[in-house]
Formats: C-alpha cells, structure tokens, sequence
C-alpha cells in the first residue's frame, strides 16, 4: 500500500509550485505556529519522541531523544540548532530538493525545533556546491523574516529565533556533525572526540544539536497532524515517512516521499519505473547511500526499506540513496570507485583511516584489473576490519562497508576476475 | 576520585581524569603516539586503544574520561588487533629508513613496532613520500617520516604561542608545516625536536652525528638564561655533541630554550687552551707558572685599595667563591658582579631573587612585567606564564617597549612611571606578581625603579607572609650565584672602570665594553672564551666552560643546582676554582680549601641557599621594607636588555648556529670577522 497524497509532507517536492511563501503557506506551511510553539518545549520534545522519528540523516537516532538532551536549564551559554544541509553522500539527492522547492518546511521546522531546544540561533550548514539551492533558501529566509516568521517573536509565538546559511566547501568529512561544527566555527573540519558530545559542548563550546535537513522539515507536519499519524507508518520503531531517491538502472529515476518499511522491490517498481531490463537483470542494489553495503538480488527480493530490516541483511538504511545496478555493471570497478571517494575525503586525523583508505583503494583497483592473488580479498577484508571501529568517526565505518558488502555477497566475481587475469598473462611470463 | 579496575587491578584516580593515566596509576603501559601529558588530547593517532567493558568499539583511553567502576582491559583480542592495525597503518608509508635517520634508537614509533607490531609487512602498494619543509636553522624535516601526530602543531600553538604549524590537506595527502615556508619564530622551537615522536623533526647541528647509545649522559644546568633548566649533556670523547632538557616540574617541566640547547658548538671555537701573557703590547703564549708569577707581581707591588674583581654572568658558585676569597686575603675590597651595571640591592635575598617561584606563576592572578622581553629573557618562564594564561583568570600588562609575549598583555607605557597603572589590578589580586627585569635596572634610575617596583608590590598586597610576590628576573645562570655569595662590595664596576684600580681580576666578565677600563688598568682574564674582554687582559688564565666542571648554579628563584662535567677543558685549562686555589698557594695566601667538597663546605657557610641543593630559600616576605633611592624615576623608556636572543652570551657568540639564527631572525649583530 502505497502512501497516499493527502498524507505527503514534502507536498512540492518536485517543484511543480512555486517555493515561495505565499504558495508554501497554501500548501499549509506555517500553519498555526505560533499555536505549537505556545504548547511549549516539553509538549514537542514528548510529541517528537511519541512520533518515532529517527534522524533522517543516516544514523537514524531517535530524535525527540536527541532534544531532550539539551541542558534543561539555560546558562549563560547559549543553546543552538545546527542543520546538517552539508549533503554530500554519494547517491543522495534528497535535501537538496527540499531545500529547492520545499524551503519553508525547513525554516518552520528550525523555528520549531529552536524552541524545543531553547535555542535563539540556528545555522544551516549548506554544502557548497548547492549554489542555487542556496541561493533559493536564503531568499526563502529573506521573506520568512520579511513576513514576521523570523526574527523576534517568530510568528508571534513569543520566541525569538534569528536562522543564518553557511555554505561550505566541500568537504564529505563535514556532514559529520562535530567536523561540521569545526567548520562552522572556520576552523578546518575534522571531527571531534566525543565526548563531550554537542549537546553539552558543541558550537563555540555551547550545547549544540544537529539534525539532518529532512529530520527538522518533517517536525512542522508531524506536530500540526499529530505523532500518532506519523508513527502509524511504517512498522514500529521504523515509523513514518521518508524522501527515497532512487537511482541507478532504473526506468525513471527519482526522489519519492514514501511510507517507511516498504518493499524494496515495490518501491523500485511502483515509483521508479522498475530496473531496467525487468527485475531479474538485477545484479544488487546499494540501499542508503555509498557507505552502506550492497545487497545482492536475492536479499532486495524480498526486504523491507527500514531501519531495522536492512541490518538485519548487514547493511542499513542510510539516507536511503537506492543505487540499483543492473547486470551490465562492472561491480568491482563501482565499489573501486566508492574506495576512491572515500580516501579522497578521508580528513587525514586518525591513523586507520588515513592510512588505510589508501590502501584499501590501491588493493581494489588491483581487484579491478584482477592482478592480485585470491589470498589478497582475504587481506582486504582484514585491512577493512582493522579499518573498522577504531577512529573517531564514522567515516571509516562507511569506507569500508562497500567493499566488504562486496566481498560478502559478490567474493567468487572476484576470484573469477582474479582468475581471468592470471591466464590472460601467465602464458606470456617466463616460468 | 573514581574507583576503577584496569586488567583487574584497583585504582583510583580523580574525576575527569584520562583512561590512559588510569592505566599509567596502574602501572599498565599503553604505546601512544599523539598524547603527550603537557599537550592538548588530539585522540588521532589510535595507538592507545583499550577495551572498556559494555563499550562496543574499543576506545582511546587518552580521550576517555574515567567512569566509577569502570572495566578496563588493554591486553583483549580486540586490543592486540587494533594495536597492530595501527601499527600496521602507521608504517606503510613510513620510509622504515632508520639506518639513516637521526631518531634511530630513541624513536617511538620504532620501539612501539618492537613492542606491539606484527613481524612483517602486508602492504605491497606504493609508498607515499613528502616533500621536505625549511622551518628554520635548527630543525631538520624529513616530511615522509610524519605520522601526523600533530603533537608539534599542538606544541607550537598550545606551549610556545606561535600557532605557524598545521595540517594542510586531506587524508592521506595530509602534510604538517608552515604552509608558507619560513623559520619558526619561537624561542623554543627545539623541543619540538623531543616532542616529535619518529624522525621527522630532528636536529640539524646534529644531523648524521651520533646514535645515541655512543653517548655519554651528564646531568647539568643551563646557564646561558637565569631560569635554571634542568638539562642533560651527551658527548662522545672530549666533544658535547648535544644538550637536551630534563624534567624538573619546579623549574622547565620539560622544556628548554634554543639558546642553550644548540649553541654547544660555541664550546669548541674561541677557546682559550693556555696562559698568555701581554710582552711589549702583544699577548704571547706563556706556562702556569709565568703567568702566576706576573699577576703576582702586579698583585704584590698594588695597593690593596688599588685591586678589584669582577665576576662574569656565566661563573660557577665555586669559583666565584674562591675569586672572593682570594681578595679577601690581598684585602682587596672592590668586589663586583653586575656587569649590566644594574642597580641592584644586594643587601637582602629577596631584593635580587624571583621570589614567587617559577612554579608560582601556576598560582598568581595578576601579573606585571616591569621593562622586560620575557619571550626572549627566558622563554621558559615565559612559556610558565603563557600556561597560566591559558587557564583564564589572570591579568597580564607590561612595562617597556612594545613587544610580542606570545599571549595577550596590556600595554602600559614604555616609561618606568607607567606600571603605576596596574596598581589596581595587582591590588584586587590574590596572587599578585611582578616581574622586574634586570635590565630594568641598568640604568641611571636603576636605583629607584628598584625601589619603585617594591613599593608597588608592598602598595598591592603582593608582599605577605604567605606570599611574595617582588621577582627580579635574572638573564644568565651565574648572576644570582655571585649575587648570594656577596660579590658586591667596595667600588662598583663603573668606578673600577674609570681607572680607580690598577689591577682588575676578570672572572669570565665579558659583558661590558672592555675599551670602558682605563688604559693604565692591569687586566688578568680568566674565563674560557677569547672574547672581547680576553683582548684587553693582560695575563690569560684558561678556564673552563660549563660543562667542564663539577659546578653549583644559582638560578634567578635563589636554587642552587649542580651541574656535572662532562668533558674536560681544552688544552690546560683547568677548573677555574682549582686555578683560584693553586695561585693563591703560590703567593702563600692559600684558600681553605682544596676539594670540591671542601669548597662546597664552604660555599655552604658563606651562604644559606647553597646548604640545600635544588631547594627554594623560605617563601614569602618577612620584612617588607623596601630597598632606598634618592634619586628620582626618570620619564626615559626602557631599553630590552637583550639586543639579540641568539647572541646574548660568549657561548653563543662563538657558535656558528647562533651566528646563522642571528642573520636569519634578524639579531642585531652580524656574524664575528675572526670566524
């Protein structure tokens, strides 16, 4: 069962309106602001957690719960909202079309998560190359302050609320939160030790929480309709809605606001025009993102697009990016290549990582050609695991995750291209 | 305190603290590369993860704090496979070129590949290799050898206050340096030799010298600066082949100054390995005995009125004891050491010493500095003063010429009425310090902003029976030494200079015009370097350098620490105590003594602070009546007393690597005709 319009919260998605706000507040946005904020920080932050909704940012941790570990209290530092619009993963394309056609969501959200959060300051790390999206939020914030939405007493709710655009450089490395701070603060960006985390210490040393742009742009719809209608998506602890960009060889690739925990396969074929070649050219398919392992045919038959059911298949939802690949794919080549992006944006900081991403890369553009012995996928798949769990963040993780997705599922195309090379050029080396 | 388990064996260590110093209070070792106990936690390089029980992933414990009841194991499966993970990562772009590198035998990264790597290498790959980057005359770089712990970068902006090092580029390309090439402009830049742990930054004077296990290891003071810093001398034969810092927490912690750690070459140029005696206006070569008998001579036919003695900025406690002694016995009673002419009183203990401590300086809360360039008087405290500012509640202002301590200061004035205006500040404090240089008082009002700067501090508090917050900053380790001994007596330098004594005895006194002595004035030099002053003598007693004898050094807190020899003197010279000794037997006015330990028995009577090595005089003021001036504080600026940092001694003055900082930092002097 497919979700159905009148429950779509990104009602503009593709920019069939215009973003403006004055079309945005028809589409319902900034709807009773000020009522929801009048119901005060401890209501939203219980709403947010009754609503279910993880973080929308890959890690999927619950964000009510997140809220609520903001200092109760306000001291004499500040609090702030960051949002994490820095949307660099591979395959991921989902911000971007919110924050282009659907810009309101967000700035309603900041306002309301501000609240939630005691924060009179929120930041909007956009990654660089979004220019236009840019360019499009600010003009967006422009009239939101124009229109008494910013500012003090935002939307009349009695709270004052100042949103400000950073555009970034680049850098992969600074979607991770505490980098992403670093950056903010003009500092280079790497991540930080944690702990302290951002809620205690975060932006210029204050409690700081960072949520990912969809996370804080679905907050407005969830409190307006209420948590139950959102967390009645889905399966639990995997409730509601979620923006699924859909990509690769497929008929018609797209981004699609769907219901949580539908079947890949129905996903791919209701909205996305199915695989090109029919479902059985299927060769895998990345389901959130570059940094979560592929699964291969067998498994996307069947498996549900959440949270909970993709690791259980050792890969996880992400920012649920569906990269399909068909048959006609190069498989080690795609994941080489995924290697390559990974040690180009590694920040050099922690050892495993820097060192290792270079390594990992050369080995699988060995495994490209072929030119390696069997006994090496053995000493890749060790190389990752070292890489694995021992730096400060989670980059590591995620550059490694693809080649040993590839290695679990797609290990004999390995050893048949390693094999291939060897009597290709055996013949020609002198015994 | 928070009470923990680490291996199963119970510590407890206090909250906030370090997993990493829980398991050094457990006696655990935990290989490390990026930590450093003085330095900020940098958690990158992985070398120091443990397990913590009900932790998923294993942790860096120099970044995790303790819990209560923590469990926490470093010897698991999981920790020997990240140890050698790490170690693995860290080498395979690492030239593994020790039979050339300057670090071999004294490096981290090859002890910890000993002690928890894998016997062989996995990778097959290419390696990386870095350009080599200029930052400086004494540091050596070979870039490829990086593991980029950062620790130098963190050295460089946390403990010396000259952030020029970082990171430039991502990942693997990642590169430390100065991203435009330059020198570093610290004072303490050598340290980032000791803090680096692989080869990366080494020593240039000492590039292809020596391993270190050909060394022999002295224990001894670094007198070219007043702080004291503990230090250790490695030579081979009869060369010191480098000077590296030990640790005292009181005094250096463990930093040391670029002056004193690199300018060891002077050591060996400019020497003087003989007597000479002046015949017909020349200086010639002559024996012990003939250049005994012509001072004798000269002694013998002055007036005791008619004889003065001057001791030099870099002399041991010994000698200057015996010099004393021995015009004590021709009844000589023109006795000086204050070569800078600085007025200073030498009728109280705590009218010349830093009186607060170094380790004080943790303490205090507001801070003065009175016409002194402490960055480059003594970069040690300097760095001590720089730390307590980077802990917070702390006012700083200075008095002199505008000037760059390396942390944020108020400004006064340049004119010695101007430390009036941090009066209030100094009052409102607890720990209220000032920091009078020497060079302060060298002047023609020396006398009253001595007495200035007492009143200001008695005015404000500072002067307590708990607390003594007068400090009179020292430029060279033999000033205070002579200074307790009561080397001040009878006619000031000034007058022995204007022709008011026929025979001047010149213990090492280099640091004055030597053209000031009148031209009818018997000179007898002895010291160990053919300098300015060794050019006017007229007999040329060799003596020995710092380290070439067993030697007492009072630094400017009033600690009297001991050196060690080790090398003996060039040629003949000799100990200059022993020289002391052996004349004064030869004019049948013999010294009381002729061991070390009997001379030490002596310095032990003739003053308090020598009866306890290595310890402070009692803290805090008893008297607070301040020393006297009559005249007036003039409106003139101060003049910083050091014209350059890298010159500043006869040492360094002879040293080829300071004559090579001096053009290239742009000291003042240019590099000596003779070299």
């Amino acid at each position: 069962m497919a979700l159905q319009d009148k429950d779509r919260i990104f009602t503009n998605l593709y920019g069939v309106q215009h973003w403006g706000l004055e079309a945005a507040r028809k589409r319902g946005n900034w709807d009773g602001t000020a009522g929801i904020i009048a119901k005060g920080r401890d209501w939203i932050i219980e709403e947010m957690k009754n609503s279910g909704l993880r973080g929308r940012g890959g890690a999927g941790f619950p964000t009510g719960m997140k809220w609520s570990f903001m200092p109760k209290q306000a001291s004499e530092r500040p609090h702030y909202l960051v949002v994490n619009a820095d949307e660099s993963e591979p395959g991921t394309c989902k911000d971007r079309d919110i924050i282009r056609h659907d810009p309101h969501t967000l700035i309603e959200g900041c306002l309301i998560a501000g609240v939630a959060m005691g924060a009179h300051a929120g930041y909007i790390y956009i990654r660089g190359e979004y220019y236009n999206e840019s360019v499009v939020l600010e003009a967006a914030i422009a009239e939101a302050y124009e229109a008494g939405l910013l500012g003090a007493n935002a939307a009349g709710g009695g709270w004052d609320f100042d949103l400000y655009v950073h555009r970034g450089a680049g850098a992969y490395i600074c979607g991770e939160e505490t980098a992403l701070i670093e950056s903010l603060e003009g500092k280079k960006g790497m991540p930080r030790l944690k702990p302290p985390f951002p809620a205690a210490v975060g932006l210029y040393g204050c409690p700081t929480t960072v949520n990912n742009v969809e996370t804080i742009a679905v907050v407005p719809t969830i409190l307006r309709r209420g948590a139950a209608w959102f967390a009645g998506f889905g399966r639990p602890k995997n409730s509601g809605t979620k923006v699924f960009c859909i990509q690769g060889h497929v008929e018609k690739p797209c981004n699609v606001e769907e219901e949580m925990s539908i079947p890949l396969r129905e996903l791919i074929e209701r909205h996305a025009g199915g695989v090109r070649g029919g479902w059985d050219n299927l060769l895998c398919v990345i389901p959130g993102g570059s940094s979560t392992p592929l699964i291969p045919k067998s498994v996307c038959d069947d498996v549900l697009m959440d949270f909970d059911a993709l690791r259980e298949q050792r890969t996880g939802l992400g920012t649920a990016a569906v990269i399909v690949m068909d048959k006609s794919t190069d498989l080690i080549k795609a994941i080489a290549r995924l290697a390559a992006f990974y040690k180009h944006e590694s920040c050099g900081q922690c050892t495993p990582c820097r060192e290792g991403m270079g390594w990992q890369k050369r080995m699988m553009d060995r495994m490209v050609e072929g030119r390696a012995d069997v006994a090496e996928i053995d000493l890749l798949e060790n190389v990752t695991r070292r890489i694995e769990g021992h730096t400060i963040c989670a980059l590591a993780d995620g550059g490694v995750w693809p080649v040993q997705g590839l290695i679990r599922h797609f290990r004999p195309m390995m050893e048949e291209r390693i094999a291939a090379y060897k009597s290709r050029t055996l013949p020609l080396a002198a015994e | 305190m928070a009470k923990l388990s680490v291996n199963g064996i119970e510590v407890e260590v206090p909250n906030g603290a370090s997993v990493i110093q829980a398991c050094e209070a457990a006696g655990v070792e935990i290989p490390r590369f990026c930590y450093h106990e003085r330095l900020s936690v940098a958690g990158n390089c992985r070398m120091c993860l443990v397990e913590v029980e009900k932790a998923p992933k294993p942790v860096a414990s120099c970044a995790y704090p303790v819990a209560e009841g923590m469990k926490v194991f470093t010897d698991t499966p999981m920790v020997r496979n990240a140890r050698r993970g790490v170690m693995e990562f860290l080498l395979i772009n690492h030239p593994l070129d020790c039979p050339i590198c300057d670090q071999g035998g004294e490096c981290d990264l090859q002890d910890q590949a000993v002690g928890y790597g894998m016997d062989g290498s996995r990778y097959t790959e290419e390696k990386r290799a870095v350009k080599d980057k200029y930052v400086g005359p004494l540091i050596k770089t070979i870039m490829t050898r990086c593991i980029q712990c950062t620790r130098c970068v963190r050295f460089a902006a946390e403990v010396a206050g000259t952030p020029e090092l970082g990171g430039t580029n991502r990942g693997e390309n990642m590169e430390i340096g100065t991203y435009v090439e330059k020198a570093l402009t610290s004072e303490l830049s050598g340290n980032l030799i000791d803090i680096c742990p692989v080869g990366a930054l080494t020593s240039r004077p000492y590039a292809f010298v020596s391993r270190p296990w050909e060394l022999r290891k002295t224990d001894s003071i670094d007198v070219q600066d007043a702080t004291g810093t503990a230090t250790r001398i490695d030579s081979r034969g009869p060369e010191v082949l480098r000077i590296l810092p030990r640790v005292n927490e009181a005094v250096n912690e463990e930093w040391m100054a670029d002056r004193g750690r690199f300018s060891f070459d002077g050591l060996k140029r400019k020497r003087l390995d003989r007597p000479w005696i002046r015949r017909g206006g020349k200086l010639t070569p002559a024996t012990w005995p003939e250049a005994f008998a012509a001072i004798a001579a000269k002694l013998d036919a002055t007036a005791p009125e008619r004889i003065g003695a001057i001791a030099g900025d870099l002399s041991d406690a010994e000698s200057t004891l015996a010099l004393r002694d021995l015009m004590r016995a021709y009844g000589a009673v023109h006795l000086d050491c204050r070569q800078d002419g600085a007025a200073i009183d030498a009728t109280r203990g705590d009218f010349f010493r830093f009186n607060s401590s170094i380790a004080g300086i943790d303490e205090a809360d507001a801070i003065l500095l009175i016409g002194t360039d402490l960055r480059r008087e003594s970069p040690v405290i300097n760095a001590r003063v720089r730390k307590r500012w980077t802990q917070g509640g702390v006012a700083i202002a200075y008095v002199g010429p505008p000037t760059d301590l390396t942390y944020p200061a108020q400004h006064l004035g340049d004119t010695p009425a101007a430390m009036e205006g941090f009066a209030e500040a100094l009052g409102a404090a607890k720990r209220p310090m000032i920091i009078l240089g020497r060079g302060a008082l060298a002047r023609a009002d020396g006398a009253a902003i001595l007495a200035a700067a007492w009143a200001l501090a008695k005015e404000s508090g500072a002067l307590t029976p708990e607390w003594h917050g007068f400090n009179l900053l020292h430029l060279f380790g033999g000033q205070v030494g002579a200074l307790e001994l009561g080397f001040v007596q009878g006619k000031t330098l000034g007058a022995m200079m204007g022709g008011e004594v026929d025979a001047l005895w010149l213990l090492g006194a280099d640091g004055f015009d030597p053209a000031r002595i009148g031209s009818e004035t018997f000179v007898i030099y002895q010291g160990h370097h053919g300098d300015r002053a060794a050019a006017r003598a007229d007999v040329i007693l060799p003596g020995a350098a710092y380290t070439e004898k067993d030697a007492t050094y009072v630094n400017t807190e009033g600690r009297a620490q001991r050196a060690f020899r080790a090398i003996h003197p060039p040629g003949e010279a000799r100990e200059d105590w022993r020289i002391l000794r052996a004349f004064s037997e030869g004019v049948g006015k013999t010294l009381p003594y002729d061991t070390i330990d009997a001379v030490r028995a002596a310095l032990a009577v003739a003053a308090p602070c020598f009866a306890a090595i290595d310890a402070l005089p009692a803290p805090g003021c008893t008297d607070t009546a301040g020393p006297s001036a009559e005249a007036p504080l003039s409106d003139s600026a101060f003049v910083y007393p050091l014209a350059s940092y890298h010159l500043a001694d006869q040492i360094a003055r002879a040293s080829e690597v300071m004559a090579e900082c001096a053009s290239i930092y742009g000291g003042a002097a240019p590099r000596l005709a003779a070299e």
